[in-house]
């Protein structure tokens, strides 16, 4: 029988500490829809993802009753479009991507992911098409998500790649200035982007992935404070171990969804992805686990050690909780969707150069920040140089979503789980005429690391 | 096959009593129940067996709970394998 402790402690988490599942994600693969019509293309992926997921939102919430756990979305990747769309010019990419969208919305689920493209050696004419599609798609998409991969540990830095999505930013921020640069917030910048993750906007259905997969990522950043701070006075070796322990109880829920969520969906289980994912409630919060550790805000001297620490616990306590683990498993640190980071933002704790030096040792990257609107294209490339450096350097995955919107000060929302960022300052000096250089940054040597 | 349904509101007299008929109404087996008061909030943790209900479990979620929100009652219904998973290795 079971123990009424262990019970209710399982409730409270759900009902008082936002446990939940973030996503059920689907991946469907694209490729028995070539064609050289656009029409046809279209028409194709169309069906193509309305008769694989069919059944995923009904699922999802048959399980969400089961258990009692809160399945917040369910969602779909798909094969990167770059690949499919190689006979297109870019507004046959704004067709397939409005295809998307049409899908997405009749399956209702809240996202899409994988109008994408892999460039880090170099572009196709396909990622060409996308890339240059990118503004205007997410303009006049709601539910499409987008993403580049622009380096990698083994290819290096496409230096073009890394200008041409400053301009393509700038773009799209531009395009959806009357609503709070929302098209950047579906847009991201990647080094080692993985394959199998679940989390939007980044997620699409990798080059070695079965036909169709399911894909799990956790969520419980307010468990994991919570339990910290049921813990009282310890030393951090204990911290370490709560939060283990802690991480180890959220990603077996993951895992019993998706193997049940699998074999419901008579679909491959991929991967259960550890994050910790924030949301814009008070309590779901990443940077309230940081204070709970003792910082007094977020962002002061010790806050990337604290990150540190959760980060590597939480791999450590998820990975045993799983079968498979992958995507990106780790903390993450959206300043718009993290009510602790939102607060440390505005207060000045805060800063970017802060920001940048966490996402080296956690999940992720630089993301949902909000920039000035007048952020030139080359500054913006210079701020996704130095954070994929970070990854490629590192042999991990970086990332960059900014939105450039309103005045420094100025609070920018945008809805949902998306929230909203007090727009923080950037360097005033320019990178213009390394940016205007191109080419690529080489791989870099990873042995002889002393 | 197992279900936990916990039930949470002010304390009142006949709260089993109520739960019980529920159960009964649904072909929910009662194999254990424990209370506590929290405050001013009882909250009773019930061990049901499902194999034998008379409608589907989901159903039986949603019958519970709103059986729970005529008599005051938050009362949920969670599939065991929740409980098995996080807290069994």
């Amino acid at each position: 029988m079971f123990d009424t402790r262990d019970i209710i402690e399982t409730i409270s988490m759900i009902r008082e500490e936002c446990l939940d599942i973030r996503t059920i994600t689907m991946g469907i693969s694209l490729y028995d829809c070539r064609s050289d019509d656009c029409n046809t293309l279209c028409t194709r992926i169309y069906d193509r993802i309305m008769s694989s997921a069919a059944d995923l939102v009904k699922i999802g919430e048959d399980i969400e009753k089961k258990y009692g756990i809160p399945i917040i979305n369910k969602r779909v990747s798909v094969t990167p479009i770059a690949l499919m769309a190689g006979g297109l010019d870019p507004d046959g990419a704004v067709k397939i991507a409005k295809v998307l969208d049409r899908a997405a919305g009749e399956l209702g689920i809240n996202f899409i992911g994988g109008f994408s493209a892999l460039v880090q050696k170099g572009c196709s004419n396909g990622s060409r098409a996308v890339i240059s599609a990118i503004p205007q798609a997410l303009a006049e998409t709601q539910r499409v998500c987008s993403s580049v991969n622009v380096a990698s540990t083994k290819a290096g830095i496409n230096m073009d790649a890394v200008a041409e999505m400053g301009r393509i930013i700038r773009r799209t921020a531009d395009l959806t200035a009357d609503r709070s640069a929302i098209g950047c917030a579906k847009l991201v910048v990647f080094a080692n982007v993985p394959e199998d993750n679940p989390f939007m906007a980044g997620a699409f259905h990798g080059i070695g992935e079965p036909e169709r997969v399911i894909n799990v990522g956790v969520s419980g950043p307010g468990v994991v404070a919570s339990a910290i701070r049921r813990q009282g006075n310890c030393n951090l070796t204990e911290v370490a171990e709560t939060i283990k322990r802690t991480a180890f109880k959220i990603t077996r829920v993951g895992q019993l969804v998706a193997r049940e969520a699998s074999e419901r969906l008579g679909v491959p289980f991929g991967i259960v992805d550890l994050s910790l994912a924030p949301t814009p409630a008070v309590g779901d919060s990443v940077a309230y686990i940081l204070e709970s550790m003792g910082l007094e805000k977020c962002g002061c001297h010790g806050t990337t050690a604290a990150l540190a620490m959760l980060n590597d616990a939480v791999k450590k306590g998820g990975v045993m909780a799983s079968s498979h683990v992958g995507g990106l498993s780790g903390a993450f640190i959206p300043v718009s969707e993290d009510a602790g980071m939102i607060e440390a933002a505005r207060c000045g704790a805060l800063t970017l150069e802060k920001l940048e030096a966490m996402t080296a040792v956690c999940s992720v990257g630089l993301d949902m920040i909000a920039i000035p609107g007048d952020t030139p294209a080359e500054v913006i490339s210079g701020i996704i140089a130095d954070e994929i450096s970070i990854g490629v350097v590192n042999t991990k995955t970086t990332a960059v979503r900014l939105i450039p919107a309103g005045k420094v000060g100025d609070m920018v929302s945008f809805g949902g789980l998306l929230g909203e960022a007090p727009v923080i300052p950037v360097s005033k000096y320019s990178p213009a005429e390394f940016i205007a250089r191109g080419g690529r940054i080489p791989a870099p040597l990873q042995s002889l690391k002393n | 096959m197992k279900a936990v349904v916990s039930v949470i509101g002010k304390d009142s007299v006949g709260i089993i009593a109520k739960v019980s008929s529920g159960c009964a109404e649904f072909g929910a087996n009662i194999l254990d129940i424990s209370q506590t008061v929290l405050a001013e909030y009882f909250t009773m943790i019930m061990i049901v067996d499902i194999d034998n209900l008379s409608i589907s479990f989901n159903a039986f979620v949603d019958r519970m709970a709103e059986y729970g929100k005529a008599a005051g009652l938050d009362i949920n219904v969670m599939h065991e394998d929740i409980f098995n998973s996080m807290h069994r290795i």
